[in-house]
């Protein structure tokens, strides 16, 4: 068991930047592209994850010692399945109009690869703490890319930004359709390409 | 590994085939012989077709057509108003509010008036056939709400194993195995365990739960029973537990009330979806990879996009309704 050498900041900043659920792992695509039509969908979805990735990971953290090797996949599903209907029952209590659209998803984060990657990756051989800022890093990550998706779909599609009108008209129809999900998560993912292109060019000149 | 391919698909093929002849295939029955054909025009109308020309006063009356289910002869449907088509042999029955298309329905009539003459009082059955529901269900898993397309489940599984079309078949095909067992299993659970018991709140658990054991089954009777399709199809179990799909689809019986022939068929539908989506996905794919890209758009981004063009001629399906 190697421990990471990272300190917790660093864990937090490689989650939302370096290593982003969406953009860069591009794991979870399903939310990604079916749920971003506007931000708050975006921001409802991205708290459910950040809660369930955090709880589980230190859980997982706190009790890697009694998991069997073998059965260590199913127990990683129950207990994000156990965290996940925690989460379900409060949103269904709490925001009921907001969880009607967004509600099969949140059931779904189950079957999210991230969360069991993160588990199988890190937080079965490192401590609570660290597991702790781990799973803040990729929940917030994972916000982040929701977020800005909702954004660019929300803003180009129905003019209006986490429902407030602001351009006063709809520049582009198209983008709240269903189907733009996939050219724009496409389109971003080649733009965070090209931006990792642009920084290794401007690197390489200097040395 | 082609072969193998080739034979389980005609052994399902088999499966569905002997399943859909077993099912009782009803039809529709007129105890006036003068009306022919009745039917559901969509959500809100009945049609009626009759042998000759009926008369135009008797046939506008709304007064003179009593419709009711048939499990509730009391309840009444309130009918708004009727319409004859110009050439004075088609009735049509529209109503207020939605009826059930799946319930049969009795159309009972005052005395049919025909050019004066009294051809006598009609009580009608209108009912869709059981089959043509069925059916109905299986095609709108696949192509109207198909699960990769429309809905957007199970995109990690569908990028991740569509880049040839070998693999793509093989993971499409165990994924519509596990899908229709597990499914059924979770179905049964549901109905006959957690709804009686009122523990509803546990589904995630227990459907996540019957997933990961129905893969573990199949995949430890398949390493006994068949060494060679294990082979060929192995590979892919591990990765269906990762894919939404599977979980959505008991989530979706859940909360549907569908009994087995029909839970049995979405899960088929979406299995089968599945496998069309993938395999329209990893023939487009094997083309990209000789294609002129961008190489900021190499690899996902394009894929991204491709599928996105995938699901824009799936919107052409959206709103089609069969039988």
């Amino acid at each position: 068991m190697a421990a990471t050498k990272k300190t917790n900041s660093e864990l937090l900043f490689n989650g939302i930047l370096l290593e982003n659920p969406i953009f860069r792992l591009a794991l979870s695509m399903c939310p990604a592209v079916g749920l971003t039509t506007s931000i708050k969908n975006g921001l409802l979805l991205g708290t459910a994850v950040l809660f369930v990735q955090v709880f589980s990971s230190c859980t997982i953290a706190a009790i890697k010692n009694f998991i069997h090797p073998r059965i260590r996949i199913p127990t990683y599903t129950l207990t994000i399945a156990t965290w996940v209907t925690v989460i379900d029952l409060v949103l269904a209590a709490y925001v009921p109009e907001a969880y009607k659209q967004v509600g099969l998803f949140v059931k779904l984060i189950v079957a999210f690869a991230i969360i069991t990657m993160r588990l199988e990756m890190f937080a079965c051989k490192n401590t609570v703490t660290s597991s702790f800022f781990d799973g803040v890093g990729m929940g917030i990550g994972f916000m982040v890319g929701m977020v800005t998706i909702g954004f660019v779909r929300e803003l180009l599609g129905a003019g209006t930004l986490l429902g407030y009108d602001v351009l006063g008209f709809k520049p582009l129809l198209f983008f709240v359709l269903p189907a733009a999900g996939f050219f724009c998560v496409g389109i971003m993912m080649a733009m965070f390409n090209y931006i990792e292109v642009v920084f290794n060019r401007s690197k390489e000149r200097k040395s | 590994m082609s072969t193998l391919m080739k034979r389980s698909i005609l052994l399902s093929i088999w499966l569905v085939s002997i399943f859909l002849a077993s099912l009782p295939v009803c039809g529709h029955a007129a105890e006036n012989s003068f009306a022919k054909k009745t039917d559901f025009k969509d959500n809100r109308t009945i049609v009626i077709e009759f042998a000759g020309a009926v008369d135009e006063e008797w046939a506008t009356s709304p007064a003179n057509f009593k419709v009711n289910e048939k499990q509730n002869p009391d309840v009444l449907l309130p009918v708004e108003k009727v319409e004859l088509s110009p050439d004075k042999k088609t009735v049509l029955i529209r109503f207020g509010e939605d009826i059930d298309l799946r319930a049969a329905h009795v159309v009972s009539m005052t005395p049919v008036s025909s050019e004066g003459k009294n051809m006598g009082p009609a009580i009608l059955d209108v009912k869709k056939s059981y089959f043509g529901y069925l059916f109905s269900i299986l095609i709108g898993a696949m192509l109207i709400n198909n699960y990769v397309f429309t809905k957007y489940l199970g995109l990690c599984v569908f990028i991740g194993t569509s880049r040839k079309k070998d693999t793509a078949v093989g993971m499409g095909i165990t994924f519509t195995i596990v899908m229709v067992v597990s499914a059924m299993i979770s179905w049964f659970l549901y109905q006959y365990v957690l709804k009686p018991y009122r523990l509803d709140y546990l589904q995630v658990v227990v459907f996540i739960g019957l997933v990961s054991l129905t893969v573990q089954a199949v995949d430890t009777v398949l390493r006994k029973v068949n060494p060679a399709l294990f082979k060929a199809f192995g590979v892919y179990l591990v990765l269906v537990i990762a894919n939404c799909v599977i979980i959505a689809v008991p989530l979706t019986l859940a909360s549907n009330e569908y009994n087995a022939f029909e839970s049995f068929m979405l899960a088929l539908g979406a299995g089968g979806g599945f496998l069309l989506a993938l395999f329209l996905m990893s023939a487009s794919r094997e083309r990209l990879e000789l294609a002129n890209v961008p190489p900021t758009f190499r690899g996902l981004p394009i894929a991204f996009v491709a599928t996105g063009l995938f699901a824009l001629a799936f919107m052409g399906f959206s709103g089609m309704a069969i039988f």
